[in-house]
């Protein structure tokens, strides 16, 4: 039980003072060396955000910005022209949204639902079913496009945005039902047998001691869920176009949008942009994403 | 009105009979004890009981009403877990009040009801923690506190005690007795240790494989078991089984030790009907009921015993008394004593039996004869 305050196992806690240091001086070299070479591409990007498009063409994309705008910030988001609409990708980040807080949202509750069945109310199959409804972790998306073709078509919802929801909550549904069965599964059984014996039923158990207990798998869900149907691209390009597309797949139509002339500014401040939403969600969640992956790991 | 029935119940996981043949009853108010060894059916049986498991075959009443396939919440019971199983995310006061809230009882009358069982159980200053706050004691407490607030028909126990440190589960076995005697409800504790089931219960069922090998008073079933195996897992230290045979003196039937001098033990009038000479047995005796001879024990009660003697082996001080290993006629024997009385190891001393108290069995069949 947690009586004892949690002490850090600290691997070079004994040994001379100077075995001590160099080990840490080399630690220390190596991270962030790796946090560098991590970094580097993403301050170019942002460099090159800030630098007029004659300089860039001119002394190529890695150099020191001679003067700074925050012109091309504004261009990208609201006014730039791609694929024949001049609204920059303020539309298209509309879209993402759209796509990703619905999808997010669904696949994460129904994943939870499923997870707390295939853990705490199994019933004969259970297993074979989770079997089955893992599996599409491993199925390529590619796979699933024809038969989503033909789904989207037959209840028309082809290039909408509510057809790419519909496709991303269901193949979500394999890692938040993984998710959470495997979370659920180390909650103990006979919590459960009490709270029967105390009178609750199936929706006032989940709801008063399973989802209480939720929040680390939770977190990771809902982190993994937006980063992956935001950051998706597939499945956007192939079903929407036009005004109806998410930011990632409008980023490609605007580089490609053909005028001969790239903006290499503009984009890059699109590309980083699109990048925003996930890095916040990981920025304000990823100490609990962490800690809900490695969960029940050493146990 | 019997408050708990159980009637030739069976229960089978695919083709393996985990239960055979249980009949159990309980008078209202009454403390039983379900004991014996893990793997023995005990917890699969108050599951039953619970409603957390199907009944394969026969029947289980509470207060005279068949609960086969009524759901938990409709048996009016209330379980303590070994786990406890408090509720993680709710506070004390919470986890009491979850099961009167399923049962929408009014919030005045929950208030009152926690108030008082709290008192009860000295748990009021804890009321607004988290279980994870909570000594395993006081775990303990709350998770019989919550199972009081439902004023239930029947409590079940599940080994409430195993989680606790040795000091902390004789104090709480105190506690569970003192609730039980002020609250009067009928109670059914799973427990593998006999101790517990000794001083808690007024009736215990020693099952095995199974199979409920007795049902009886704690008196009864340590002094006359009904077969080797719960004479031998009921005590501590264990029953000695030293085989012997039937012999004849003076026309007295009594007990040769096989591998001993073959002098006969007599035995008390009236044990020896139905032994014949020859006979082989199992001479069943507590560790106390031997006894230095000059102490005249079973003498200044009327009783007999007779002398043998014994090699001590080694002597192991507990402290309040001193248990020696021994061989009596060549087979080794657990003998308790004094302390202060306690021999040398290496010495051969005369031991008086206490042949009044002493279990014959039937070597093939285990039963007591």
């Amino acid at each position: 039980m947690a009586e004892a305050a949690h002490i850090e196992f600290n691997p070079l806690a004994t040994g001379s003072r100077r075995r001590q240091l160099t080990s840490k001086t080399i630690i220390y070299l190596c991270l962030t060396g790796f946090a560098l070479m991590y970094l580097l591409p993403v301050v170019i990007i942002f460099l090159n955000t800030l630098r007029p498009l004659d300089a860039i063409v001119r002394e190529g994309f890695i150099a020191w910005p001679e003067s700074v705008t925050f012109s091309h910030w504004a261009e990208a988001w609201g006014s730039f022209c791609i694929g024949g609409t001049c609204e920059g990708v303020s539309r298209f980040y509309q879209n993402s949204l759209m796509m990703a807080v619905p999808a997010t949202i669904l696949s994460t509750a129904i994943g939870l639902v499923n997870g707390y069945i295939l853990s705490k109310w199994r019933f004969k199959g259970a297993n074979f079913i989770f079997g089955v409804v893992t599996l599409g972790v491993f199925l390529p998306a590619q796979m699933t496009l024809l038969p989503w073709a033909f789904v989207l078509g037959n209840l028309g919802l082809s290039n909408t945005i509510s057809g790419l929801v519909l496709i991303h909550t269901i193949q979500g549904l394999s890692f938040t039902t993984l998710f959470c069965r495997n979370y659920f599964i180390n909650i103990p059984d006979d919590l459960i047998k009490a709270a029967r014996i105390d009178g609750a039923g199936f929706w006032r158990i989940f709801r008063r001691i399973i989802l209480p207990l939720s929040p680390p798998i939770l977190i990771v869900t809902v982190i993994w869920q937006f980063t992956g149907i935001w950051n998706e691209f597939l499945f956007g390009t192939v079903f929407t176009s036009g005004a109806n597309q998410p930011i990632t797949s409008a980023i490609v139509a605007f580089s490609g949008s053909g005028t001969g002339e790239r903006h290499y500014n503009v984009e890059a401040a699109a590309v980083l942009m699109s990048a925003i939403p996930p890095l916040i969600i990981y920025l304000v969640g990823g100490k609990y994403f962490v800690r809900g992956l490695t969960q029940g790991a050493v146990k | 009105m019997s408050s708990l029935l159980i009637k030739d119940l069976r229960k089978s996981y695919g083709g393996v009979e985990v239960l055979k043949n249980i009949n159990l009853e309980a008078e209202s108010g009454e403390f039983v004890a379900l004991v014996g060894p893990s793997g023995c059916g005990k917890s699969t049986l108050l599951s039953m009981i619970a409603g957390l498991e199907s009944v394969t075959s026969g029947e289980i009443r509470i207060e005279d009403r068949l609960v086969n396939d009524e759901a938990p919440k409709d048996r009016d019971i209330a379980m303590v877990f070994q786990s406890y199983a408090l509720y993680p995310t709710m506070t004390v006061r919470e986890n009491m009040s979850f099961g009167m809230e399923s049962r929408r009882i009014p919030k005045a009358e929950q208030a009152e009801t926690i108030a008082r069982v709290a008192a009860l159980l000295q748990i009021e200053p804890l009321l607004n923690r988290k279980p994870s706050q909570l000594s395993g004691g006081q775990r303990q407490r709350v998770a019989m506190g919550r199972a009081l607030v439902r004023d239930p028909k029947l409590i079940l126990f599940d080994e409430p005690l195993s989680n606790l440190d040795a000091k902390l589960r004789i104090e709480m076995r105190t506690e569970i007795k003192k609730l039980h005697q002020s609250v009067g409800k009928t109670t059914v504790y799973v427990t593998h240790d006999q101790i517990e089931a000794m001083t808690l219960a007024s009736r215990i069922a020693v099952m095995y494989k199974g199979v409920l090998q007795q049902y009886d008073t704690p008196k009864t079933i340590y002094e006359q078991p009904v077969n080797k195996f719960v004479a031998g897992f009921m005590g501590s230290p264990n029953m000695n089984f030293l085989s012997a045979t039937i012999g004849e003196s003076d026309g007295a039937r009594g007990v040769v030790l096989d591998g001993g001098d073959g002098a006969v033990l007599p035995l008390p009038e009236g044990r020896a009907g139905g032994l014949r000479p020859g006979q082989k047995v199992i001479f069943g005796v507590r560790p106390e009921h031997f006894s230095a001879p000059q102490e005249q024990r079973a003498e200044r009660r009327g009783e007999r015993s007779v002398i043998v003697s014994a090699m001590v082996d080694l002597i192991e001080p507990t402290g309040s008394e001193t248990i020696l290993m021994t061989r009596i006629a060549g087979q080794t024997a657990v003998v308790s004593c004094e302390p202060d009385d306690a021999p040398a190891e290496g010495a051969v001393i005369g031991l008086a039996v206490d042949m009044n108290k002493v279990c014959l069995f039937d070597p093939a069949t285990e039963l007591r004869l």
